[in-house]
């Protein structure tokens, strides 16, 4: 008996293991993807957000630290741009001022809940605080609560700005939803503790399809996975091969391996021989930040976390700034770039395309920079070359 | 014995030693915040000179080795070498390092080493996990340093990583839940953190510099990488002469590969997986790990080591760069107290490496390793 219910079990796991590869919709914003063997019947699946009004409705979480200052460029020129979205605001905040107000918890269920509703969102950073009384951090939660499972960091020099390396262009896919931040941990006894990492091996799989559709999508040529199978033979081990199966499916992607602390000695070293790279969680953060820093930080960096049915765009590389927060100072970039990415999935290219080249012409042009980038303008004076750029290219 | 022990045991059973040694390790040892840890507790033979135990290892180990004894005996070091193979033997159906050489390193307490091949996919426990269990060697020394001579985008580059390297995420306690489903267990211990931190503010202290960072990520890892900042909060009370505090690990990755200069002048510290991970990471700052030294230190006996592979392509061709061996000899020098000759030796390297005449061919140079090691020698 106890065995035959484990199995359904495992029937059902295996089923829920299925279910994504069969609505495998994940190329959607980034190109128009035409047949593409094993994932061929994409395209009657893509689901397209509600337009109201000939608007599109999308969940608006301007984060903690600079969120807000960014959030607010990315209205003034998506209006300035007649972009045809309406924003669902919602305040939330990990900030431990906030919590005590009381209004934390349930101002996180209603981004959530609106975010299950308009099934799109632009996010900034959530601040976490370390003490253990602390809450979890609400960007996991929001992750694993509506299963985005996949995180997207695109890392790309950008004209004009110069970095310590040159031709840089990888896309870092990430596992959201397990990995080290699942979140179970206990002490066994005083002074010991156990922190788990759960890897499965549907949601390695999972990822896996994604970041080799993502590949095909976007023609790109080559897929890593990055691991630490050596020392973690079982955890790794499982995601590692995972991949390696997968890999079967995408005969036409040069697909390889690499340890985890060799890829991160190469990042800095010859980060040009990458092109997509695939990881559990933890080495996705950690990766993300150092290639991030290659082509000049998190505020040029734009991302987004996509699930089957819900696609949440937020800075790649996830620094709140608070440090900087309320100087005027911050790089709206990473959520201007994050905000294209939206508008591309929405099909909506004209507007991205108008939005990204005027971001990409102020950046080139150098004279007017944020701080990070080098230059000595504020985050208003930086929106409005962008919105002049806009004016002058039509 | 305890030693013995965890080697002899079999892995599977890992998740069930864990706990007792940690408590074995407290009753073992009790550290005040006078007693150094780690510190070199050899002695001199009749000649007035210090045994160390030299593994060549494995490619182009050997030549490394001839290089640096080389260099040794022209810079009149007090050092004989021992010469020890840790070529696995089978002991009950395990891997095992010989007992010769676990003699030879717990009488010398210390121990030189070249690069080890380990072997894929032939159920060996990798040597040198092995050896860092044997003689419990709990921390991970890892400096980086910048060459002048050799370009890389980053210049001036001097970081100082430590890394607890029992426990953590490489605590090997695994097991499949159901098909499919992998829990791994990530072990942080206070003995062992307490141990590895303490080590990181005694080295500050050697070295001269005056802050020590921890590295973490206690917002995700709340309670594991929690209790490592607590102790670490705990343990700098016992050093007000030096500044201590903590540093996310994103954070951390992010501005090293941003700008590395401001952490020339910490000691940084921190677990496991991201020791392993950042001192990789430093070492492609400079250049690779051909140009890094390693130190692994432990309560008895320390092992200083190349970290680098042992290049079995270019094995007995005269071109292997031993400057990781060299490096990671004269670390061997300041743990033993000889700083004079460490100095001595590394001011010639240096000053080799800048002038970039005989460089091997990794550097881009053309010279091969016993006209680069003459080089070091002729400027002794």
């Amino acid at each position: 008996m106890i065995s035959q219910t484990s199995s359904r079990a495992a029937q059902r796991l295996l089923r829920v293991a299925a279910q994504p590869s069969s609505r495998l919709n994940l190329a959607r914003g980034f190109a128009t993807v035409q047949d593409q063997g094993p994932i061929g019947s994409i395209q009657s699946d893509i689901f397209k957000p509600t337009k109201y009004g000939g608007k599109y409705t999308v969940t608006l979480i301007p984060g903690d630290g600079i969120g807000a200052e960014v959030a607010e460029s990315v209205k003034t020129i998506f209006k300035a741009d007649n972009v045809p979205i309406t924003w669902e605001q919602i305040e939330v905040s990990g900030l431990s001022e906030a919590t005590t107000s009381g209004r934390t918890e349930e101002a996180f269920n209603e981004a959530v809940a609106s975010l299950k509703r308009n099934k799109l969102g632009l996010k900034g950073i959530l601040h976490t605080p370390i003490s253990r009384s602390g809450h979890q951090s609400f960007n996991v939660a929001m992750r694993q609560e509506l299963d985005i499972y996949a995180s997207i960091c695109l890392i790309k020099n950008i004209p004009g700005l110069e970095t310590r390396h040159k031709g840089v262009d990888l896309a870092i896919i990430r596992e959201n939803t397990e990995g080290e931040y699942s979140g179970l941990e206990h002490q066994s006894v005083p002074g010991v503790v156990e922190s788990l990492k759960i890897i499965t091996h549907a949601k390695s799989e999972r990822i896996a399809k994604f970041a080799f559709s993502f590949a095909l999508a976007n023609h790109r040529k080559k897929v890593t996975c990055i691991h630490k199978a050596n020392i973690m033979k079982l955890a790794d081990g499982l995601f590692r091969n995972t991949f390696t199966k997968t890999a079967k499916l995408f005969p036409q992607l040069e697909a390889n391996d690499m340890i985890v602390d060799n890829a991160s000695m190469q990042c800095v070293s010859r980060p040009q021989q990458f092109d997509v790279m695939v990881m559990p969680n933890l080495y996705g953060g950690i990766l993300s930040n150092i290639a991030a820093a290659l082509v000049g930080g998190p505020g040029v960096v734009p991302g987004c976390n996509m699930g089957r049915d819900v696609a949440v765009f937020e800075p790649g590389c996830r620094h709140v700034g608070l440090d900087i927060k309320g100087k005027d100072q911050a790089n709206p970039t990473a959520l201007l770039l994050s905000g294209a990415m939206l508008l591309r999935h929405l099909g909506l290219d004209d507007h991205a395309n108008r939005i990204s080249n005027a971001v990409y012409a102020v950046i080139a042009e150098g004279k007017i920079r944020t701080p990070d980038m080098g230059g000595n303008a504020t985050n208003h004076e930086f929106t409005k070359a962008i919105l002049q750029s806009m004016e002058s290219a039509l | 014995m305890l030693s013995l022990r965890s080697i002899a045991a079999p892995a599977r059973r890992q998740c069930l030693r864990a706990a007792p040694r940690a408590s074995v390790a407290q009753a073992q040892r009790f550290y005040s915040s006078h007693e150094q840890v780690g510190k070199f507790t050899g002695k001199k033979d009749a000649q007035g000179r210090y045994p160390v135990s030299l593994i060549e290892g494995d490619g182009i180990g050997p030549e490394i080795a001839v290089a640096v004894k080389d260099i040794f005996a022209a810079a009149k070091a007090p050092i004989t070498w021992e010469p020890i193979s840790v070529d696995p033997i089978l002991k009950d159906g395990k891997t095992a390092i010989p007992d010769a050489a676990i003699e030879s390193i717990k009488r010398n307490k210390i121990a030189l080493k070249g690069p080890l091949a380990t072997p894929i996919g032939k159920g060996h426990v990798s040597l040198n996990l092995t050896l860092r269990r044997t003689f419990n060697l709990f921390a991970n020394l890892r400096p980086c340093r910048s060459i002048v001579g050799y370009k890389t985008p980053y210049d001036n580059v001097d970081t100082v990583l430590i890394r607890e390297n029992t426990e953590g995420e490489y605590s090997g306690i695994e097991h499949v839940v159901v098909e499919g489903v992998v829990q791994s267990i990530k072990l942080i211990t206070r003995e062992a953190s307490e141990r590895v931190l303490r080590y990181a503010f005694q080295q500050a202290q050697i070295i001269g510099r005056k802050k020590v960072r921890v590295v973490h990520k206690a917002t995700i890892m709340k309670m594991s990488d929690g209790l490592f900042l607590n102790v670490a909060r705990e343990i700098a009370k016992e050093y007000p002469d030096i500044e201590f505090d903590a540093e996310l690990l994103d954070n951390t990755c992010l501005k090293m590969t941003t700008d590395p200069l401001p952490y020339n002048d910490k000691v940084l510290v921190m677990p496991n997986l991201y020791g392993d991970i950042l001192s990789d990471m430093s070492a492609g700052l400079i250049g690779g790990l051909g140009l890094t030294p390693s130190g692994n230190i432990g309560d008895e006996c320390s092992i200083f080591e190349a970290v680098h592979g042992s290049a079995p392509d270019i094995a007995g061709k005269n071109l292997a760069n031993p400057t990781a061996l060299l490096l990671s000899s004269m670390m061997m020098l300041r743990h033993m107290g000889l700083f004079e000759y460490a100095d001595k030796i590394e001011k010639a390297a240096f000053a080799t490496l800048a002038e970039g005449k005989v460089l091997t061919g990794d550097l881009g140079g053309k010279g091969t390793t016993s006209q680069f090691a003459g080089a070091i020698i002729e400027k002794l």
